[in-house]
């Protein structure tokens, strides 16, 4: 059997893509908060004031005639990361881990020279990599460090935590591992492993890659059984605090462990995908009813934190699967 | 107002918008819904000889009347030197040609071409007649006919069978003394209509001759038949005069009614008339438009119609867009099919009409794949973004002249049409392709652009199905239609095609920690 029958993954409680665009992103982003989320300068810039804490900030470049000036903020940096303000998607992401002399070094060990990062920049600023293609800007942050929770759990690259917040209560959770098939980079569809977690306690539930089952890392074979997440109470919080953020009702915070710097936030996305069901083996709908049956929202985000503990825990017993409603339901009412 | 029930208010009122007005085109006015509907068209020229005296000349003729039944094409009148002009009088309407002074054999000529419509809607009511005049029969002749009338009156019992049953026992084949007597030794056809009507008025009933004229195609020197129509209960009855059978033929066109000559002449003599006929076949379409443009039927004359025909020809591929676009929105929203640009497929779809299938796609991949290669060597040139996309442009046009001198050399016409894709469009597609390529690998290049070929040879197929061309041309209100399924499809949430299979692993799961 190649296709699953409509009815069983309803009542799994697995939404798809029209109703995620329908039932949660329409209804619960409005538009003009978007801008906030896209532009990880002004993401970042939000964090900052709420006191969550960022990647550092190295440098931008706005203007075609800079690409000149990246030599003079690239120099004193050993280990960078170069990124499109308005990219979606993990797109235009260089990641560079070793400066020696004039050579770049990928995580891959590729050597880059300055004018191959030049033409990456260059590239980013007339939109390539943006939206709709529209003139983009530069920025140029600290490379996180591996926390070695997650050594043996990556290859190249920097697992991230990805959270979907709904009205600001944390529903479901998902780590994302770098493998070599995915050179490196922390997307579902190029290769990386999916891990869902339990919301309970922060340890791995199933892991798949390409949307098939995996039961251990396929570079460095650890099993995923023994993997639990540190500080996972505060990465809870970190994520619920989005909420008040931006004001969107539905995103995903993309979380990284630094090994220094312990959370951070990288990236705000207000049109979370869907594949974090697949790594969960759950579908979102019985949680976002669970969350929409909420009348008033508890304004603590450490609150929120803790019900979404304890009611979306694995071995939490009432969580009956149930439709997700649409507008048109509660229209009705 | 809720947002939902404004939209499904929305959305029945563009259905029954749309699907009114094409039942009002096809019922009201004619429009056939499919575009092999086909119709004879009659076309029929009546000649007219005499020869003239001299002396000042006046032809009278008379021509058919303007019923709801016929829709006529064209009329034509030819005499060479004649003055003319055409009578409109309660009797009917009448041709008249003149001239001071002329001598020798004339001819004059009518021509007529016309098709019969909607025989349901010819049902004119007809106001009541004047008493007929009792007829005035010589002695014997009046003994005749009131024995013939008694037997028929006692073999009816109403006006519509005493009609049938005085034309059947006048025709028997073993006539009584008191028909022969009546039918006369000069028992021609004009003779016997006459006799009917006459015996009609003496029974009180009111009748008129009608003449008609059989059409047949390839018929020559054709004469009018004669038919009486009798009225019954408010309405003309018209009766074969040889069998007695009621109602108007199958292709038989009503030239004259009532008891006006067919033909006047004055100042000539040995005037003679004879018809021929000739059958054409015409597209109902053609024919509905140009009639209902005569009769400037509102919704007609405000339509794409009125335009001159270059407009109604980009009209024709214009209105096929919105065909392609359902087609993506289902492809994407119900399928889940991933494309490389919402509506890149349509534009697509557009050159392949021109190009045809087959070809269109060899070129398409031909000039994509090429594109993409030297695309590649452009990335190493290390352009700026807007200067490369620019350099890609120059690249594909040089491709398509390419293909071009090529084909036209080898002599293969039809990749001459490769100028109908969209370069700037192919540009875009080369460029985020191989962006595609770097970023997420072929697997993804192939996946996008093997959905937005498909896509675009669905739309293909459906925009060309001569069906469908028909209908979005002469049937513009479809897209309201369209519209309407378009608004509905946008409220759908379930799941597309392709996350069925996405998420079946999924399913898989869950079976079986369940057992």
């Amino acid at each position: 059997m190649f296709l699953a029958s409509a009815k069983k993954l309803r009542s799994f409680g697995i939404i798809g893509m029209n109703q995620r665009n329908f039932g949660l992103i329409a209804r619960y982003n409005p538009r003009r908060l978007y801008p906030l989320v896209d532009d990880k300068l002004k993401t970042k810039l939000l964090a900052q004031q709420a006191g969550i804490t960022v990647p550092e900030l190295l440098g931008t470049v706005q203007y075609q005639h800079d690409v000149r000036l990246l030599k003079e903020i690239l120099d004193p940096h050993a280990q960078f990361v170069i990124k499109p303000v308005k990219g979606s998607g993990g797109k235009g992401i260089l990641v560079i881990t070793e400066h020696e002399h004039n050579l770049y070094f990928k995580p891959s060990g590729d050597a880059l020279q300055l004018r191959d990062i030049e033409r990456h920049v260059s590239n980013i600023l007339s939109g390539l990599h943006s939206l709709g293609g529209k003139p983009d800007m530069v920025m140029i942050e600290s490379l996180i460090q591996l926390d070695p929770v997650f050594a043996d759990y990556s290859y190249q690259g920097i697992p991230d935590l990805r959270i979907i917040v709904f009205r600001g209560y944390p529903i479901m959770a998902m780590l994302r591992l770098t493998t070599h098939a995915s050179d490196g980079k922390a997307n579902l569809h190029q290769g990386a492993v999916g891990v869902g977690i339990d919301m309970g306690s922060g340890s791995a539930l199933h892991a798949v890659q390409y949307g098939e089952p995996v039961l251990f890392h396929p570079d460095t074979r650890k099993t995923f059984s023994e993997l639990v997440i540190p500080h996972w109470d505060k990465l809870l919080q970190l994520a619920a605090a989005c909420y008040e953020m931006t004001g969107l009702g539905y995103l995903g915070a993309d979380i990284v462990l630094d090994r220094d710097h312990g959370p951070m936030i990288i990236e705000l996305n207000a049109r979370p995908g869907l594949s974090i069901q697949v790594a969960n083996a759950a579908g979102l709908a019985p949680r976002v009813t669970i969350i929409e049956s909420i009348q008033e929202i508890d304004p603590d985000p450490q609150s929120r934190a803790a019900f979404s503990k304890q009611q979306f825990a694995i071995d939490s017993v009432n969580e009956p699967p149930r439709e997700l409603r649409t507008r048109r339901d509660d229209r009705a009412m | 107002m809720h947002t939902n029930l404004r939209l499904y208010f929305i959305v029945i009122l563009l259905l029954g918008m749309g699907i009114g007005l094409i039942l009002y085109k096809h019922f009201a006015l004619g429009f056939p819904l499919s575009p092999d509907d086909k119709k004879p068209v009659w076309t029929i020229e009546a000649k007219i000889d005499f020869v003239a005296r001299g002396d000042p000349i006046i032809v009278s003729f008379a021509l058919p009347p303007k019923t709801s039944d016929i829709a006529i094409v064209e009329e034509d009148f030819a005499s060479p030197d004649y003055g003319f002009s055409e009578l409109v009088s309660p009797t009917g309407r009448r041709a008249q040609w003149s001239k001071r002074t002329v001598s020798g054999p004339q001819t004059a000529y009518y021509r007529l071409s016309m098709y019969e419509t909607d025989p349901a809607a010819a049902t004119d009511t007809a106001d009541l007649p004047s008493e007929p005049e009792k007829p005035e029969f010589d002695e014997v002749l009046k003994t005749a006919a009131t024995t013939l009338l008694d037997q028929v009156r006692s073999r009816s019992a109403n006006t519509e069978t005493f009609t049938r049953e005085l034309i059947t026992t006048l025709n028997s084949n073993a006539p009584s003394q008191n028909q022969s007597l009546l039918l006369n030794e000069h028992s021609n056809e004009e003779y016997k209509t006459h006799l009917i009507i006459n015996l009609l008025a003496l029974e009180g009933i009111s009748a008129r001759i009608v003449r008609g004229l059989y059409l047949k195609d390839g018929r020559r020197r054709q004469t009018l038949t004669n038919f009486v129509e009798v009225y019954i209960g408010g309405q003309w009855l018209l009766f074969n005069q040889n069998s007695g059978e009621i109602g108007k033929p199958k292709n038989f066109l009503i030239w004259q009614r009532g008891d006006q000559s067919l033909l006047d002449v004055v100042g000539g003599k040995n005037s003679q008339i004879s018809f021929s006929i000739i059958k054409n076949v015409h597209s109902t379409r053609n024919l509905v438009v140009r009639d209902s443009m005569n009769k400037q039927a509102g919704i007609i004359d405000f339509s794409i119609y009125s335009l001159p025909i270059e407009q109604q020809n980009a009209f024709k591929m214009i209105l096929l867009l919105p065909i392609g676009a359902l087609i993506v929105v289902i492809m994407r929203l119900l399928i889940g099919i991933r494309t490389s640009g919402t509506f890149m497929p349509i534009l697509i779809a557009l050159a392949l009409i021109q190009t045809t299938l087959l070809t269109g796609i060899l070129i398409f991949l031909t000039v994509v794949g090429t594109g993409l290669l030297i695309r590649s060597y452009l990335s190493r040139l290390n352009l700026l973004f807007v200067a490369r996309i620019s350099a890609v442009i120059i690249v594909v046009i040089a491709i398509i002249a390419s293909i071009s001198i090529i084909s036209n050399k080898l002599g293969l016409d039809q990749a001459l049409t490769v100028t109908f894709f969209p370069m700037i469009i192919l540009s875009w597609t080369i460029e985020r392709m191989s962006v595609l390529w770097e970023e997420d690998g072929p697997r993804e290049v192939f996946i996008q652009g093997g959905g937005s070929l498909l896509t675009a040879v669905i739309a293909y197929l459906f925009m060309t199905n001569r069906t469908i061309e028909y209908l979005t041309f002469n049937f513009p209100e479809l897209m309201l239609v369209n519209l309407a399924l378009i608004l509905i499809l946008g409220q759908y949430t379930g799941y597309r095609l392709s996350e069925l299979y996405r998420f079946h692993a999924l399913e898989r799961r869950n079976v079986s920690s369940k057992r």
